[in-house]
């Protein structure tokens, strides 16, 4: 019996540590290949550790990889894609916390339908806006620009960040505001005073949340950049595809690495709340 | 003065109503009136009837991708749906390292789909990758070229969609299986009932919520599935792996077919609304334990 259950754990460890290389084969052939050089690469193994290591490829993907006619490597798209991702962010968390903070605490009569409204909003395919965004930006003359790339992120992250405030505002029991009004105060000096210190949590939820989605973003970026403001996933799919010269499997790994790092790093510093935020939507109550 | 006072809520509320009143709801009224009407390269406003669709149904190219959608909603949703509910429930066994092995099946949803696409688009390729390594230990038949495969293609779609999300599964159904109540497990486990017995009987079946939401979630990515085909395949060979999302798309903004694209549009948010709008529901109705 004892035996038994031994060889059931094993079995068990087994088939765990077996997915854990599946999920980590990506990263580690990645990191490899960014590491080999060209003719390592074409005589060696797929899953071989490199032998002579070479950071080239690194440096050709930040500073010098081709993306379409463009050869200044990934680092200007990285920077488009800071400048957007991090007022997008705030802006976004900033109108769904006082949202959130509206729709938990001071409701109104209508209030319900619109927050189911936004929470529909969350759900539709892009697709469905994505030629009348693009007209619009043209006639607010924001087409190809990074304003209009956080002007977009803003108006569809507004949903799931008012819908994160919303849903840990309403646990907090209303008389509290109640009180607080009875002593004078309006409704920003509560939300001041009383919200906002202890909102750190799902502050952190909805900036790790809204910096994944933007940082990742493609069908906006691709859609409505022009060649000075492309992001980087953007910038990193043209480098993958750019035909010109010999295929640099290296510098294209390089590249991924590099404009995975970001999201990656925020996983690693801050996992927990990165699952607070991906479960928030789907598991209630 | 007391006006404004009492009104605050509302102009906090107001920016935000007015931009989900033009840009959600306005712009799906735009979308819906192009997609009846003739538009070509330009928009047209004179409304046509139901052609854009008919021509939508009767294209090759659409259905191919809603033949696709099937393939990789299907597989995607059942393969990541199973690995997701047998990783959840071995790490629940009391595992050593439960924190780590976590962390390791849950990363890739923090990546970009154009980063998992390049790097799955690496490892299958036919020249360099899994096959040639095979090959290179000595198994010189060995063929693994479905990237290049037109009919094949659509299941490294798939491989490389189940890599990325089939650890957020793992996570929602682990905590689900946590919040089950302890005290009728106990009860069962002292009864002498079986743990194959406890999870069949008595654990799964409370989770059924999760199980409903995990298809939603799962659903959802499929159909808005865009950013891995094109880092993939791009909807290649030839337009074998389209799917609606990358149909839409190529006729919006390359082929200058604005009907085909909003009649497409319009296709994908039905069946996402098919999906999501029972779940919305059941969610939004005012629950007796509230």
């Amino acid at each position: 019996m004892t035996s038994n259950t031994t060889i059931l754990r094993w079995g068990l460890y087994g088939i765990l540590i077996l997915f854990a290389l599946f999920y980590l084969l990506p990263l580690f052939v990645m990191l490899t290949t960014s590491l080999k050089s060209l003719e390592e690469i074409r005589t060696g193994s797929l899953l071989a550790l490199p032998r002579g290591l070479t950071f080239q490829p690194w440096i050709e993907a930040w500073s010098s990889a081709c993306a379409g006619t463009q050869c200044e490597g990934l680092r200007p798209f990285f920077w488009n894609s800071v400048l957007m991702a991090v007022p997008a962010v705030m802006i976004s968390t900033i109108v769904g916390a006082l949202n959130g903070y509206v729709f938990a605490q001071w409701r109104f009569p209508g209030a319900n339908l619109f927050f189911a409204a936004i929470l529909f909003g969350c759900f539709i395919p892009f697709q469905v806006v994505l030629m009348p965004m693009a007209r619009m930006l043209g006639l607010m003359g924001l087409a190809g620009t990074i304003p209009g790339l956080i002007f977009v992120h803003v108006i569809y992250g507004i949903g799931f960040t008012t819908l994160f405030f919303r849903n840990y505002y309403v646990t907090i029991p209303q008389e509290l505001v109640r009180a607080a009004k009875v002593d004078g105060a309006g409704f920003f000096r509560i939300f001041w005073s009383i919200f906002l210190p202890i909102s750190l949590p799902i502050i952190t939820v909805s900036v790790i949340w809204q910096f994944t989605q933007i940082w990742n973003d493609f069908l906006f970026g691709v859609s409505f950049s022009g060649p000075g403001s492309q992001p980087v996933t953007v910038a990193l799919n043209n480098i993958v595809n750019s035909t010109t010269g010999v295929k640099a499997y290296n510098v294209d790994m390089a590249a991924a690495i590099i404009a995975a790092l970001p999201t990656l790093l925020v996983y690693v510093v801050a996992g927990k709340y990165f699952i607070r935020g991906l479960t928030a939507g789907s598991v209630k109550g | 003065m007391e006006w404004l006072e009492r009104n605050v809520p509302k102009l906090v509320l107001a920016p935000s109503f007015v931009a989900i009143l033009i840009f959600v709801y306005g712009f799906i009224a735009w979308t819906a009136w192009v997609s009846l009407t003739r538009s070509k390269l330009m928009p047209r406003y004179e409304l046509d009837g139901f052609g854009q669709y008919t021509r939508l149904f009767a294209s090759p190219r659409w259905d191919v991708a809603m033949n696709n959608l099937y393939i990789f909603g299907a597989l995607f949703i059942i393969i990541s749906m199973l690995i997701g509910l047998m990783l959840a429930i071995f790490l629940d066994q009391k595992i050593r390292a439960e924190g780590v092995l976590r962390t390791i099946y849950l990363y890739p949803m923090a990546l970009s789909l154009i980063v998992t696409g390049t790097a799955w688009k690496w490892i299958l390729n036919p020249g360099l990758g899994i096959q040639e390594m095979v090959r290179g230990w000595g198994f010189e038949s060995f063929a693994f070229d479905w990237l290049i495969r037109p009919e094949m293609a659509i299941y490294t779609i798939v491989i490389a969609a189940v890599w990325q999300a089939s650890g957020f599964v793992m996570a929602l159904f682990l905590a689900g299986l946590r919040s089950v109540d302890t005290e009728i497990i106990r009860a069962a486990q002292v009864d002498g009932i079986p743990t194959r017995r406890i999870y069949s009987a008595i654990i799964i079946p409370t989770m059924a919520p999760i199980f409903l939401s995990a298809f939603i979630v799962l659903a959802h990515l499929a159909i808005k599935a865009f950013d891995l085909v094109i880092a993939l395949t791009n909807g290649g060979p030839g337009y074998a792996t389209d799917l609606p999302a990358t149909y839409m798309y190529a006729m919006a903004f390359s082929r200058g077919d604005l009907g085909q694209a909003a009649a497409s549009a319009m296709i994908m948010m039905m069946v996402i609304f098919a999906i999501v709008v029972p779940y919305l529901y059941s969610e939004l109705r005012p629950r007796r334990d509230q």
